[in-house]
């Protein structure tokens, strides 16, 4: 077990409020987001993840460690809200791909017949993150994009790019293949590139 | 066969990811090196990830928080936290 969350799980067990508070600020709108995927409405997905914390609250004597605290807790989150989808006769999120997940990153338009850049990209005036987070506009604009994108291609763009996860430990919790994984964050990025680049032509020179 | 501008587009997740295989890899990078329009869009890309990782996390309505750290105490002080 990471000792980030021994420490965590040791400050939690001897009741320590503030340490309770800055697991569920980790994760709670994460939590949210992804129940959301697999029930009928936000006051359901709302109620799901409230169950889940009673149940890690309830079960974290228990929690062994053979997997990260987060997986953990997002495992139990995702069994409950997928029983809570079946009953509500829902199909499970990932178990196929969308045609939104198979258009072109980039417009085909742009290319020639041989398959090169006609219209190039643009150069950004920008080469840091930094430098984009100045550019408050554009942070909004990527923020707007991504709250934009289908669920599936946000939750997992959320959760590697936002939330820093690696791709395994998303594959698991959302019980996504490796491949589908990618081809999500594949379609989401390509957009979210197209929304800043869009942005820079604007703003640029 | 070396993939062209297009087929780079689709194929930059699988080469950040580090997914591709060794050959595939090559190919990617000899493209990219003679490509300076597809090394620009490589790098837009990298610069999308790293700028979304600069999105700030959400945060979690006053009356959530309230209500978790109700269950919480009820949790600490032995008794069963609910459902």
């Amino acid at each position: 077990m990471p000792t980030q969350d021994q420490e965590l799980l040791a400050r939690i067990a001897e009741g320590e409020e503030a340490a309770f508070t800055e697991l569920v600020q980790l994760h709670h709108a994460s939590m949210v987001r992804i129940a959301m995927l697999y029930v009928s409405s936000a006051s359901v997905a709302q109620e799901v993840v409230q169950e889940t914390w009673l149940a890690v609250l309830k079960g974290i004597d228990r929690f062994e460690g053979r997997s990260a605290l987060k997986t953990w807790i997002f495992r139990i989150l995702t069994n409950r809200a997928k029983t809570r989808g079946q009953r509500e006769g829902r199909s499970l999120p990932f178990s196929a791909l969308g045609k939104e997940d198979q258009e072109p990153a980039v417009d085909p338009a742009r290319f020639n017949s041989k398959g090169r850049w006609a219209d190039p990209p643009s150069t950004w005036e920008v080469t840091t993150p930094e430098a984009v987070m100045e550019r408050g506009q554009a942070m909004e604009a990527l923020q707007a994009a991504l709250e934009e994108l289908p669920p599936q291609q946000q939750a997992v763009v959320r959760l590697r790019d936002v939330e820093g996860w690696d791709s395994q430990d998303v594959c698991n919790v959302l019980d996504v293949s490796e491949t589908n994984q990618r081809v999500l964050l594949h379609r989401g990025r390509s957009k979210l590139r197209k929304t800043l680049a869009e942005h820079m032509a604007r703003t640029g020179r | 066969m070396m993939p062209n501008c297009q087929q780079i587009t689709e194929l930059v997740t699988e080469y950040l990811e580090g997914a591709m295989s060794f050959t595939d890899r090559m190919m990617f990078q000899a493209h990219i090196a003679m490509c300076p329009s597809c090394k620009n869009y490589l790098r837009q890309m990298e610069l999308t990830v790293e700028s979304t990782g600069e999105i700030s996390p959400e945060p979690i309505p006053d009356e959530v928080s309230r209500e978790l750290m109700e269950a919480f105490r009820g949790w600490k002080h032995g008794g069963d936290p609910g459902a």
